[in-house]
Parts: C-alpha cells; structure tokens; sequence
C-alpha cells in the first residue's frame, strides 16, 4: 500500500502543479489590474483603482459592452432552442441518417473557427447583407449549439420515460406532458446551456472580428487596444472583471447542471463536455 | 437490411431535428459549399469571373511561401497536440484513480474554468509573461540572474507552441478522464492477482483501454490548434503567420477569395486526412471500447 500512495502523493504534486500553470496568466491579471504602475512588469508600483474608472468612463468600450450583451443574449437563446429540438430529437427518437445529421450539426465543436467565419464572411459579402451584429448572433448561436446539445442530451437521457407515458395516460396532450412533465425535468440542463453559450458567445472572438463590421465587441475592442501600451492596463482591469464574471456564471451554470443530475436521480459524471 | 418505411416515430424525429438541421445547413454548409465553389474559379480585378479553373490549387501546391506555412501549421499543431496530451494523460489518471469520488467535480470544475475564460486576454498574459520586459524577464533580471533580457523566448514557434499547448490543456484533460472512468477497476485487479506488476498493469490494461480517450484527445486538440489565428497574430508579432493568418490575408487584405477559398479547402482537407490516418492507425485500440 505504501507504493500507492507514494505514487499517488507524487501525481498529487504534479496535479497541483499542473493546475498552477492553468492558472499562471489569470492570477497575474489582478495584479496588473490594481497596479499603479503603467508598464506590465515586475516590480509591482502601487496599489490603484483608477484603471477601473478609466474603463467605466470608456464610450467606446460602453459600446462594445452593450453589443457583446445583446449579442450574448440573442446567440445564447437561439442556441438553447434549436439545442432542445437537437437533444430532444436525438434521445428520444430513431429516424433515418441520425448519426449523419447529428454529426453535422456537432460539427462546428471541432471545426477551426476561422472557416467558420471566412465561409460565412463570404457568403454574406456576395448577397450583399451589410454585416452588425445581427451576423455575429447568426455565427455564434451556430458555435453554441453543439454544447447547448451536449448538455441537453445529458438532461433529456437521463428523463424516466414512464414520466411522460403517465402523463398521457392521465390525459394530457403531448403538448401538455411536455410543458407541464419534461421541461421542468430539463430545466435545470435549459438555464446551464443558456449560461455556457452565453459565456462562449461573450468571449468569442474571431466570428465576432469578421462578422460585425464596424460594430465593436468586448473581444474585438480588446484586441484593438492591444497595441497601445497606454491602454494595457484599463484592459487588465477588464480583463478581471470579464474572468470574475465568467467564474461566477460558470459556478451557477455547474450548480444548475448538477441540480439537474440529481433531481433525475441520476449519478454526476463529470464536467460540461 | 430492408428499407423501413417512415414511421410515426422517425417522422417525429425528422420533424424535431429539422429546424437545428436547416439551420446548420444555412449558416454552416452553404457558406462551405460556396468556399468550396469558389476555390474553383478565377479571380478578376474587381470581380469573381465564372471560368472554372484549377490554377488556384496549382499556386496553393507550389507556392513555397503557402508550403512553409503549411508545415509550419501541421508542425505548431502537432507539437501543441503532443504537449497537450502528454502533460494531460497524467492529470486525468490523478482525478480519475486518486481524487476521491465526491471531489471529482470540483477537479473537473477547476480544471475547466480557466478554458471558459477569456481566451484573448490568456494569450496576451503569455506576451506579457514571456515579452522583452515581460514577468520572466524583469524577473529574472531583478534577481540578478541575467544582465540582459532574454530575447528567444517571444515571437517565435516554441511561444506559440506554449501558449496554445496552455490554451487547449482542459480540452485533452476531458476525454482522457471520460475513457479512464469507465474503465472496470477490476480488470486492474485481476492484472495484479494474475501476478503482473504495478507498471506492467498500467501498460497493458490501463493504457489500451483509455486510448479512445487518449485519441479523442489528440483529435480535439490537434483539429482546432490548426486553424488558430489569435496567438499568431499575437504572439508570433504577426511574423510568423499559420494557415489561418494566410487565409484571412488573401481573402480580405488582398481580396482574392478564389485563392483565399482554396487555401481554406486545401487546409480542411490535410486535417480530415490527417485526423483519418490518425483514427486509422488506431482501429485496434478503438475496437475494444466497442
């Protein structure tokens, strides 16, 4: 036994370690976020908080606020929409060509985003549809789907069928037993995929970088600062805020998840994908 | 097999699919047919002319400046994939065998934060880590260890390699802790009542069943790694550009999108041969999940 848990002290420390270097740059981001200093380096100047009021009293970065939000919201319900039929259709239901269909509409989980964007891109330029925002929500409910379908799916698979067959039995319509047996079943699994796509769709940047024409996002206003040495550390504190704000949501998005698993008596696998 | 007909339940299947399907089909497969389609014709001054050609594959085949970018590409992904994999494997065997199981979610949940985070400003914090006056640097200079800053450590393949390899950690951690979950701990057992040792268990029961996972892994590291075209831009300065940075140049900064089209379709290509020799090489260890 001895052996074992030598070994398993010395993975121990390697996971530690490991976990570390994951998060090497995000606890960095603080630092500089607070620091009075103007250069990002060591050592650390004083301690500040006017980076955070430089980038409240931002128009541009206001803007690029807003649009990032609308388009989140947007990207992130057209998603988990579309997700529920995807997950609905795929465990619930045997049709001709499912593992194709399913395969193609997964797709875009593997697929270089730059395809994506340029394809899109070029379609959009040769119709001759001015681009804003509304291609970006377009792109990115396209990216979320797969993983609004891959959490759904957990939730849908897991449901007890019988559930729904009393339902009926009780003299509900499919409508009904749906509204009224599976959705709450599959709340849960709807309110963490709006979480994750809206959380994707937040950081996205390379759809949002083509596709919105002069429309600045979060993302691609980052991107625009990063030259000017001037605005790094406002983009520190950014940067701080947007990674605080997706932790939080991604505790609720896990706490929801897990809720789910175990309203449905099921049994925690693991995490989102 | 005989054909079935449509039953009510494929029907309702078909019918619930449908709108994902259709719009996947609009917004992902027309756009890839056009690319597609494109690659195939002339490019004009102004315009696109309808000649159907093949000079676009022909230039994308020759051009040296393409190949360099090409391997280069194939050679970042590769390394990212090998890194990433590697580094991971023994992470995943950590949480999956070591971890008890009730602190299994919060490793997984600790593990995937820093994914879901924000991905431009994570390969920025690397420029700043590893840059002229960066962390490392002024570090290692404010101790004393070095009088000059190190220049070879930014804006070169190894950077690029180290903070997509960090970028994709969580990605092959995933898969690999998926496969070693499933696995039946009493085969583990009967390896080591069957007198095998420790290691020799490891190698010839743990391993073989956990390569779906393993290859999972690689294959969700190595596809997206390829087309990436942030940390380039960033970390590379720009100057040393990948398969991405080329496409978007020749189909927006030069507008030529016949070329740009077939840059792309000549790129989707090697990573679909590439992943399939990949699954290809490896049926036999596939086979046993199944």
């Amino acid at each position: 036994m001895s052996q074992r848990r030598f070994e398993g002290s010395g993975l121990r420390a390697y996971a530690i370690f490991y976990l570390l270097f994951l998060y090497a740059p995000i606890i960095l981001l603080p630092l500089f976020a607070f620091n009075s200093g103007t250069i990002i380096a060591f050592p650390l100047q004083g301690f500040t908080t006017d980076w955070f009021s430089q980038m409240w009293g931002n128009a541009t970065l206001r803007r690029a606020l807003a649009n990032s939000l609308t388009i989140a919201v947007s990207a992130s319900i057209l998603a988990t929409c579309l997700a529920i039929f995807a997950a609905r259709a795929s465990t619930r239901f045997d049709f001709p060509g499912k593992g194709g269909i399913m395969g193609f509409i997964l797709l875009p989980m593997v697929l270089p985003e730059i395809i994506v964007a340029m394809s899109l891109l070029v379609v959009l330029l040769g119709a001759g549809v001015e681009l804003s925002i509304l291609t970006v929500i377009l792109g990115h409910a396209l990216i979320c789907m797969p993983y609004g379908i891959a959490i759904l799916s957990t939730a849908f698979s897991s449901l007890d069928r019988s559930l729904e067959e009393a339902a009926y039995d009780l003299g509900e319509t499919k409508w009904g037993a749906f509204r009224l047996v599976t959705l709450p079943l599959v709340m849960p699994g709807i309110i963490s995929s709006l979480l994750i796509s809206f959380t994707i769709s937040l950081d996205e940047f390379i759809i949002a970088f083509f596709l919105a024409g002069k429309e600045p996002t979060l993302p691609t206003y980052i991107f625009s600062q990063l030259r000017f040495p001037k605005q790094i550390p406002m983009i520190m504190a950014l940067g701080t805020v947007l990674v605080a704000l997706s932790i939080v949501l991604l505790a609720i998005g896990e706490y929801f998840r897990r809720r789910g698993i175990a309203r449905i008596g099921g049994k925690d696998t693991g995490g989102f994908l | 097999m005989a054909r079935r007909g449509l039953d009510p339940e494929a029907r309702q299947g078909l019918t619930l699919i449908a709108p994902p399907f259709l719009y996947a089909l609009a917004i992902l497969a027309a756009p890839l047919l056009t690319i597609l389609a494109y690659s195939f014709l002339t490019d004009g001054y102004l315009e696109i002319l309808r000649q159907v050609t093949l000079s676009n594959y022909a230039q994308v085949l020759t051009d040296p400046i393409v190949r360099t970018v090409m391997l280069r590409s194939l050679f970042v992904s590769g390394m990212v994939t090998l890194v990433t994999v590697a580094l991971a494997f023994p992470v995943a065997y950590y949480v999956s065998f070591m971890v008890r199981p009730e602190r299994k979610s919060m490793w997984l949940f600790l593990i995937t934060i820093p994914f879901w985070t924000s991905y431009l400003i994570r390969v920025f914090l690397w420029k700043v880590i590893l840059g002229y006056n960066g962390v490392i640097n002024s570090s290692l200079t404010g101790l004393g260890i070095i009088d000059e800053p190190l220049t070879f450590i930014l804006y070169n393949v190894n950077s690029i390699v180290l903070t997509l390899a960090h970028a994709y950690a969580p990605f092959a951690i995933l898969p690999i802790f998926v496969a070693l979950e499933k696995i039946d701990r009493s085969l583990l057992e009967a390896g080591r009542d069957l007198g095998e040792s420790r290691l020799m268990t490891f190698w010839r029961v743990t391993l073989p069943l956990a390569m779906p996972g393993v290859i999972a892994a690689v294959l969700i590291v190595f596809i997206p790694t390829i087309g990436d075209y942030v940390t380039p831009e960033l970390i590379g300065g720009g100057k040393i550009p990948m398969i991405a940075n080329l496409i978007q140049v020749q189909m927006l900064a030069l507008d030529n999108r016949p070329l740009g089209s077939a840059l792309a379709v000549t790129a989707m290509l090697i990573v679909a041969i590439v992943s399939l020799l990949f699954l290809f090489l490896n049926r036999r260890f596939l086979k046993v999940r199944q």
